[in-house]
């Protein structure tokens, strides 16, 4: 019955295109390609039309006029004079600078909260687990706006430190004022500085470099370098005689001697924040709105940082510990050589994505007014320029590139440690 | 051996020894605290570091609480009763501001009664009226009847009628309108379905879906109107229309999560399968798609909603601001929805993919019958905090400027009478969403243990 020839050949029909598994697929996707190519013609198009009734033609042109407007928080000068685009990018280093401080607080508080929820200690637990959930089930602009409105009610005015018994008082041993326009911490300062370097001349990115920064950096670099010389030449003498050298206190001396060395070269002192007039002089002024929006970020991440470390140690089985401990491992061993590079493993990812979130959600900063990228493109220039396609546009524009940089960094991580299976 | 053993032996107990209770100090009440409290020095200064804390919370939250002023017109006249009562203001919540405002909070500036836009909430106005804010509040309790079936299976399977008419049923409750509209509109997925169902025999899946789809689009674009008009000649039953803006307080954030999270489930299966899909073209757009989606801030996308969906839109066109933020909203939602059902569907194991396709099910009936009921249930924690997150994610339309809680507690801050309050608003407004937050999450714990297959 069964033949083993080969079928007749067909000729090619119209309804093939849908009926033989050979070719849908192609149709399928052709007919989706040309879908999305109308689509996207039609918004281009409705676009087009609407902006040139509007009689405005897409332009970047307006970047480089004067935005006049302030920003008030800003590590890098700048004036009302400078341009839009100036003003964007102090803005994108405003948003970078709540970023890191907010990962780096929001995984600081994050692990000691994972940990402490493991504690055997029943109340401990519960606390951090009531914590987590406060945290968690309510919106982070809420924290933001709350934590705002906390800071300018709750806080003292300038005026109230002023004269021989004031109500309020200058907090660590006098160098910390709390006030409702911010807070004043210690700035650093000192004496025979080297001076700083002028780079990107009178572009929109022109930053000065301090050369004291980059000396001290240089020193750092180092001396880590060194201490790791001696840790690997203590390795080096284990291996070979099974005696370890004490080696932590020339670490740490490797690593503190030239750092201090180099600070007292350079006249190293704190400026305190000091009444002058209505206001404080001196120090580092650190706005409201950074305050807020750094505290509730970082205790709003911290909350799922904390979730995120507990299913991490969580997922090492005990097994895992047991084993470690017959084989005569300490218990800080255990957690430093078993433990911790596999929960490592589980725990990193979650925790990249999560500064993620942490970096995107810093553009509510907008609702306390901190001046960051959302707040001066996405805000100040496009309501004063009206150019709402541009600008938005280009925020989309940067926020992706910063999401892309952390997922790229997070992909590199997981390719890295990632079990090689058979 | 056992001789000798019989011989040096003095004394052999010959029976065993009755079972004595453990020591007081290893068991109830007593050995849970010295378990889970003092088991080291260093768990006890914690256990007394904790008590310390918990009295310190307590002792500043309860007196705030519950010592507290209800009646009062302004923050002045709230301090002036607390001075007057305890000597001094620091320490005593004025919850006057919550009884003052919470029908705001709660509805915004919804028309209790909405033949009278202005009409006093207490006073409704002469002749026969619903109760007030009637219509929200049964929206929510249809919600709530709608869903029921579908989380919990010990729930009639009659009320999954609520469940397929809610979608036509909620929008006619809170903007009003012809009744027709929405039926017309129900209409249109009837005539596809019957189609499908029908035509599948005679003109195979493929055609009668193209054909089903066709005269859907054909009935809404072109009979729907006729069909409303004359229905409404017929049996005119109508609801007074309220507008978008009128929309606000944590009714709209309801709103808008609940549009958003029911939108995006399907949408993100949709995406999920897409990325996973061998065809290349429909890959690359649905991963381009939902990685930039993923990239950019949701304030951003409502950036874009606000200001750039008109322009979107063809020349003249110009629909309300609501719709355009429960779009944007729902197209947040989608992508990071598939990213979660997609992590479900790669921890399936293959072998459940070739099963499948080794019963000679086809790819929608491998989704349908096989693939998705298992990737769902592995993915349900993830879908469920999705779902949290966009709910929390409501309140960002405060900064586009529509009137959610945040928005409306801006306003009754900057108010001359309520200047400098702020706890007692913010307590208020958190509570509300850690209730909905928190009863979500604890759901999806139950829905887990109940969907555990192994172990059992």
């Amino acid at each position: 019955m069964t033949t083993n020839t080969d079928p007749p050949k067909e000729s090619f029909r119209l309804s093939m295109l849908i009926y033989d598994t050979r070719y849908r697929s192609t149709t399928i996707q052709v007919v989706a390609l040309i879908g999305f190519m109308l689509l996207a013609a039609w918004l281009i198009n409705n676009t087009i039309q609407n902006l040139a009734a509007l009689g405005k033609p897409i332009e970047f042109g307006f970047f480089l006029e004067p935005s006049s407007y302030d920003i008030n928080q800003h590590i890098l000068e700048y004036d009302s004079r400078d341009t839009h685009l100036r003003a964007s990018f102090i803005g994108l280093l405003n948003t970078l600078i709540v970023a890191i401080l907010g990962c780096a607080t929001a995984t600081v508080v994050g692990v000691l909260i994972g940990v402490l929820r493991l504690s055997k200690n029943w109340l401990v637990a519960k606390i951090m687990a009531v914590y987590v959930e406060m945290f968690r089930n309510v919106p982070v602009l809420l924290w933001i706006v709350l934590a705002m409105a906390i800071l300018i009610e709750s806080l003292p005015r300038p005026s109230a430190f002023r004269g021989d018994d004031p109500d309020a008082t200058l907090k660590l041993f006098d160098t910390v004022a709390l006030t409702n326009r911010g807070v004043y911490i210690p700035e650093p300062l000192l004496t025979n500085s080297l001076g700083s370097v002028h780079l990107f001349g009178q572009s929109s990115l022109r930053m000065d470099v301090s050369l004291d920064f980059l000396a001290f950096i240089l020193v750092l670099v180092l001396s880590i370098f060194a201490a790791r010389k001696v840790s690997a030449r203590a390795d080096a003498i284990q291996n070979a005689t099974g005696e370890r050298p004490t080696t932590w206190y020339i670490n740490l001396g490797i690593v503190l001697l030239p750092l201090v060395i180099l600070l007292w070269a350079l006249g190293f002192h704190l400026g305190t924040p000091e009444l002058k007039g209505f206001n404080f002089a001196g120090g580092i002024h650190m706005r409201n709105s950074l305050i807020a929006l750094w505290l509730a970020l970082s205790l709003y991440t911290a909350a799922f940082v904390a979730e995120i470390v507990r299913a991490g140690i969580l997922a090492i089985s005990h097994g895992q510990t047991e084993a470690a401990a017959a084989l005569g491992l300490r218990p800080n061993r255990i957690m430093q050589l078993v433990v911790l590079p596999q929960a490592l493993r589980v725990i990193v990812p979650p925790l990249i994505s999560q500064y993620l979130n942490l970096t995107k959600n810093s553009s509510l900063a907008i609702a306390v007014g901190y001046m960051d990228i959302t707040g001066t493109l996405g805000g100040i220039t496009m309501n004063q320029t009206g150019r709402e396609l541009e600008c938005v546009l280009l925020l989309m524009l940067v926020y992706l590139s910063i999401s892309l940089v952390i997922s790229s960094i997070m992909n590199w991580y997981n390719n890295r440690v990632k079990l090689v299976e058979r | 051996m056992s001789d000798t053993h019989a011989e040096s032996v003095r004394y052999v107990r010959d029976t065993m020894l009755p079972e004595q209770p453990p020591p007081a100090t290893e068991v109830g009440v007593l050995g849970w605290m010295r378990e889970s409290l003092f088991s080291t020095w260093l768990n006890a200064i914690l256990t007394v570091l904790s008590v310390l804390f918990i009295y310190y919370v307590l002792s500043g939250i309860l007196p705030w609480v519950f010592q507290s002023v209800w009646y009062a017109g302004s923050l002045d006249e709230c301090r002036q009763i607390m001075k007057e009562t305890w000597g001094e203001t620091h320490g005593h919540a004025c919850w006057a501001v919550i009884r003052d405002r919470w029908l705001q909070l709660l509805y915004g500036f919804y028309p209790p009664y909405p033949a009278y836009p202005d009409a006093n909430v207490g006073a409704p106005p002469a002749g026969w009226w619903l109760p007030a804010y009637f219509r929200p509040n049964l929206a929510f309790v249809l919600l709530i009847v709608a869903l029921a079936p579908v989380l919990f299976d010990t729930v009639s399977r009659k009320l999954l009628v609520v469940t397929a008419a809610y979608p036509f049923l909620m929008p006619w409750l809170m903007w009003g309108g012809s009744l027709w509209v929405p039926v017309g509109v129900a209409l249109g997925f009837v005539i596809l379905f019957a189609v499908v169902k029908y035509g599948s025999v005679r003109l195979g899946s493929l055609a009668a879906i193209i054909t089903g789809v066709a005269a859907m689009l054909v009935w809404w674009g072109v009979l729907l109107g006729p069909f409303a008009g004359v229905m409404d000649q017929i049996l005119p039953i109508a609801l007074p229309t309220v507008e978008s803006r009128e929309f606000g307080g944590f009714m709209l954030a309801l709103l808008i999560g609940i549009v958003a999270i029911g939108l995006s489930l399907p949408i993100g299966i949709v995406l999920a399968l897409g990325r996973r899909s061998d065809l290349l073209i429909i890959k690359s757009l649905c991963v381009g798609f939902i990685e930039l989606i993923r990239g950019v801030p949701l304030i951003t996308l409502l950036f874009v909603a606000s200001v750039l969906l008109n322009y979107f839109m063809p020349p003249g066109t110009d629909f309300d601001i609501i719709m355009r933020v429960m779009i944007m909203v729902t197209v947040f939602a989608s992508a990071y929805m598939a990213e979660v059902i997609r992590g479900g569907l790669a921890a399936l194991p293959k072998g459940q993919y070739e099963g499948a396709d080794s019963l000679g099910l086809d790819y929608w009936q491998a989704q349908r019958l096989v693939i998705m009921p298992q990737a769902l249930k592995i993915s349900i924690p993830g879908i469920v905090s999705t779902f949290i997150g966009v709910f929390k994610d409501t309140t960002l339309v405060s900064i586009i400027g529509l009137l959610d809680p945040i928005g409306l507690s801006q306003g009754i801050r900057a108010n001359q009478e309520w200047n400098g309050i702020y706890w007692e608003l913010f307590a208020f407004i958190a509570l509300l969403f850690f209730i909905f937050c928190f009863g979500m999450s604890r759901y999806s714990m139950y829905l887990e243990r109940k969907l555990q297959r192994e172990n059992r």
